[in-house]
């Protein structure tokens, strides 16, 4: 039954930057089914863009490994999805092409970076779509777009072809309307790639079960505390007693390395970034250097003009944390939080099958409304531990504040996928019931 | 003054494909970009693979040279702006190289047996190729087929006390990596130096990218002389990176110790921590140089001069045991020194030689049927038929159409006889009891016989004849 799907959606959320107006497929698991993939993803012939004009007119001549794996499985890629620009950001407004909007309320945003996947999702543009999770840019948009979200543990999806933010945290992961739907697209990208040499070879072949009897669920005091909106913490705490009613236990647990996790989190993704992104210089992608300068006063004028203030701002962190006689005080402090983290996760999971907070500490911002880096930063504290930790997180729809989506977000072992996959599922199926 | 000098070598590894992907390294005669996929153009996305076969010909050096394998060791980012580097940041390795402390033992400027101290060997990828267009063009091109190559970096202790011993270590290393079969020499740019070098008591001055190994005495030389005078009038060395001009001889400035790069180094986080320790037990050394070297003075009873240049490259020392067993001794004097000058002055490489005619030849000598004058002959003809492509004759072949073949006595009585004949006043000095005289006119009797005769032989013939005449 393979054919070629017509795709030609009514894109008011502006959640694509490139759409695929007859979009072939082939048979499989996922035939003829319409599948967006965010823009940082390369896929062979479609422009690739990363939501930044320096890489404007980029077209990879070659599939990322998961893009192979959705077209082998059928799927019609209909489109390249709008994000942050190179990632960075958490409401999809440093994108070069405009801002999406959240398609439940257009005056907010759909949360980032992954955030035109998300709307494309909660819009039903499409059943599902690719994001990326770098420091929740998957889990963020899903809550604040009420969708379905998971970041895969670090290692278990092919990172070849997903251009780089930050390599030692990132993850391809599935947005969907529905935790069944979420899994199957991590069903099909969950494949081992030889590419990727921080691969392990641990194929995700799941169907949801919606059985949570005697899972040990972990309630970390610092996910309920300052800077969390109270009554998000209370419609999460209140969902947390839904799995309490499934036949799951609650234990409080802490993460005491969170205090540095954001400082850790910024200082690795940013020095990471400096070094991914330098490579765009104006010779080989998007609009081509002035070859009347001298070449490196070409490149920084470049660079200055095509990359947004907040991708430049990143770089000169990430350049000044890695600089020598920084290095140590910086780079080195933020691996040892990083540690940290992971070590405070190993003891939790000692006592406990899962971990569960809220994903996001307020409900979506206004458009326009996170003027300062630092306070959008800051929205980032609940999910980046799991990208520290490099631990699997899902993000699923439990209940509404001020009519916004609020989302819960489940962690797990280290290749649990299944699990967190499992009590999202059990959780979602119990509400929707 | 003490001359202080340690090198950095990078060393092109013969692997068939590139260090993070699958590209043919085997480009020589290739268009510019057509070994080329998204890994080694550093396309947004591509990760990096690992070679084995290039750690596995790492590790190889690294037994080789007597080096400890840590636990772990680690590939890092080294982070800088070049239209070559298609990443902006070259895979290296920083603080955790593949292997450390080595030694190689090389003949210091009196003679006697030196050890230089290898401090870290350590794998990388070899960056593009610009290339500049002639004619004042206002670009230049970028040709990635040598982005990704191998390269071992190896690294030693500022050991070396000359220009001389640095080139004695060079061809000491360049030996031994081929000895290991992890390295071609023939390979343009497949060794590139870069040398410290510092006068005792005075700053150091980086010398960079010394293409040819010969180059490394002459840059050397150079800066030796440069920094003495200097000091000579009172100035002081500055601390910098100079680039060698290989064309005029010179070293000129690159840029000072305040221009110095800050390269930013940190994990490479897109490949994991190499735990190879354990392999190195499994890896097969062949004979190497100094072994090899002891076996032919035992085996073939050789002297050492002979026994180390027959050594000195593998391809040599190979031929030389296919053409041994007529008579070791004759056959080394032959290959050594006969064989390897004709070679040098025709530019010939020893793999254009047949060995069997080799072998013909020595048999030749042996049993005396040509003088070893008319075997130089023969030599020189077969290789010049070799140099010019046509198909190489054999010795007997040359002999017999040139004949060479050895005069028998009475073949060259009657030459004796008209040379007595011509030359009254060097037989009346050889009487008057003139030494020389003799080897004078032995030499116009080889000379009509075109080296056939045997001069040994041939001055007793001629002294009897003068002898008998007087009686």
């Amino acid at each position: 039954m393979a054919g070629t799907l017509d795709f030609s959606p009514d894109d008011r959320y502006n959640a694509f930057i490139t759409t695929c107006r007859e979009a072939p497929f082939s048979d499989g698991r996922l035939a003829g089914v319409a599948v967006a993939v965010k823009d940082n993803i390369s896929t062979a012939g479609i422009e690739t863009t990363c939501g930044s004009r320096i890489l404007e007119g980029y077209v990879p001549p070659y599939d990322a490994h998961v893009v192979g794996l959705l077209r082998n499985a059928g799927a019609a890629i209909v489109g390249k999805t709008n994000m942050d620009e190179f990632g960075m950001g958490s409401t999809t407004e440093t994108s070069a092409f405009g801002p999406t909007r959240n398609p439940v309320d257009q005056t907010r945003v759909p949360g980032g970076s992954s955030g035109g996947s998300a709307a494309a999702v909660a819009a039903g543009l499409v059943p599902m779509a690719l994001g990326t999770d770098t420091g929740g840019s998957i889990r963020c948009p899903a809550a604040f777009c009420g969708v379905v979200g998971l970041k895969p543990t670090y290692g278990r999806v092919s990172r070849h072809g997903l251009i780089a933010y930050a390599n030692s945290l990132e993850q391809i992961g599935p947005m969907a309307r529905t935790v069944e739907d979420a899994s199957r697209l991590m069903s099909v990208i969950a494949n081992y790639d030889p590419h990727d040499s921080t691969m392990l070879d641990k194929p995700y072949n799941h169907r949801p079960i919606a059985e949570i009897a005697g899972l040990r669920v972990g309630v970390p005091e610092e996910y309920f505390g300052e800077g969390v909106d109270p009554r998000i913490a209370k419609t999460v705490r209140d969902a947390v007693g839904v799995l309490e009613d499934l036949g799951a236990g609650t234990v409080p647990v802490s993460i005491p390395g969170m205090r540095h996790a954001l400082a850790a989190y910024y200082v690795i993704c940013t020095s990471e970034a400096s070094s991914n992104l330098a490579r765009f210089d104006g010779v080989r992608y998007g609009p081509a250097v002035d070859t009347r300068k001298s070449w490196h006063e070409a490149y920084q004028d470049l660079r200055r003009e095509l990359f947004g203030p907040e991708v430049r701002r990143r770089i000169m962190l990430g350049t000044f944390a890695l600089s020598a006689g920084y290095a140590g005080r910086y780079y080195a402090k933020a691996q040892l939080a990083r540690r940290n983290i992971q070590q405070d996760f190993e003891r939790a999971f000692r006592k406990v099958d899962i971990v569960a907070g809220p994903t996001m500490p307020t409900v979506a911002f206004r458009l326009g409304e996170k003027t300062d880096p630092l306070s959008m930063y800051l929205s980032d504290i609940l999910t980046v531990p799991a990208n520290l930790a490099g631990i699997p997180a899902i993000s699923v729809p439990c209940g509404r504040v001020d009519g916004l989506p609020v989302g819960l977000q489940l962690m797990g072992r280290p290749f649990e996928d299944e699990r967190v996959v499992d009590a999202a599922f059990a959780y979602e199926q119990e509400v929707r019931a | 003054m003490k001359t202080i000098i340690g090198l950095e070598i990078h060393v092109q590894l013969a692997t068939a494909t590139k260090l993070f992907c699958g590209c043919s390294t085997d480009y020589r005669d290739d268009e510019p970009n057509t070994h080329c996929c998204p890994i080694c153009l550093g396309l947004p996305g591509a990760l990096p693979r690992l070679n084995r076969k290039a750690v596995e010909y790492g590790l190889k050096v690294a037994k080789a040279l007597d080096m400890e394998v840590p636990e772990e060791s680690e590939f890092a980012r080294k982070n800088y702006f070049y239209p070559d580097l298609p990443k902006a940041y070259q895979i290296t390795q920083y603080d955790k190289p593949l292997a450390v402390a080595g030694t190689v033992e090389i003949e210091d400027d009196e003679g006697h047996e030196k050890l230089v101290r290898i401090t870290r060997v350590h794998l990388e990828e070899d960056p593009g190729r610009l290339v500049h267009v002639t004619g004042g063009s206002k670009y230049s091109l970028v040709d990635y087929n040598r982005s990704g190559i191998p390269l071992l970096e190896i690294v030693t202790e500022p050991d070396m006390r000359s220009p001389q011993e640095a080139r004695r270590f060079l061809n000491k290393l360049r030996t031994v990596l081929e000895y290991l079969g992890v390295f071609d020499g023939d390979r343009e740019g497949s060794l590139r130096v870069d040398a410290n070098i510092s006068l005792e008591g005075s700053e150091r001055v980086e010398v960079k990218n010394i293409s040819s190994y010969k180059g490394v005495e002459k840059a050397l030389t150079f800066e030796v002389t440069r920094q003495k005078n200097l000091l000579r009038r009172g100035q002081k060395v500055t601390r910098e990176t100079r680039h060698f001009m290989e064309g005029r001889g010179i070293t000129t400035s690159a840029r000072s110790k305040e221009e110095e790069h800050d390269y930013r180094y940190f994990p490479e986080p897109d490949l994991r921590p190499l735990r190879v320790a354990d392999w190195v037990a499994a890896i097969d050394l062949p004979e190497l140089p100094v072994a090899r070297k002891n076996r032919f003075m035992a085996e073939y009873g050789i002297s050492l001069n002979h026994a180390r240049t027959l050594t000195g490259d593998p391809k040599l020392a190979d031929f030389y045991e296919e053409v041994a067993e007529i008579d070791p001794v004759l056959a080394a004097t032959w290959v050594a020194d006969t064989l390897l000058g004709e070679l040098n002055y025709r530019d010939m490489d020893i793999a254009a030689v047949p060995p069997g005619h080799i072998r013909e030849l020595l048999g030749l000598l042996k049993t005396e049927t040509i003088t070893d004058a008319a075997g130089v002959q023969v030599l020189r003809e077969m290789l010049d038929a070799c140099a010019r492509g046509s198909p190489c004759e054999s010795p007997v072949a040359i002999m017999k159409r040139e004949g060479l073949g050895k005069a028998t006595g009475s073949e060259y009585a009657p030459i004796v006889q008209g040379v007595i004949a011509a030359n009254p006043q060097a037989v009346e000095d050889y009487r008057a009891g003139k030494k020389g005289a003799l080897n004078y006119l032995v030499g116009q009797v080889m000379k009509e016989t075109r080296g056939r005769a045997d001069p040994r032989e041939l001055g007793r013939i001629v002294s009897e004849c003068i002898d008998t005449d007087r009686v």
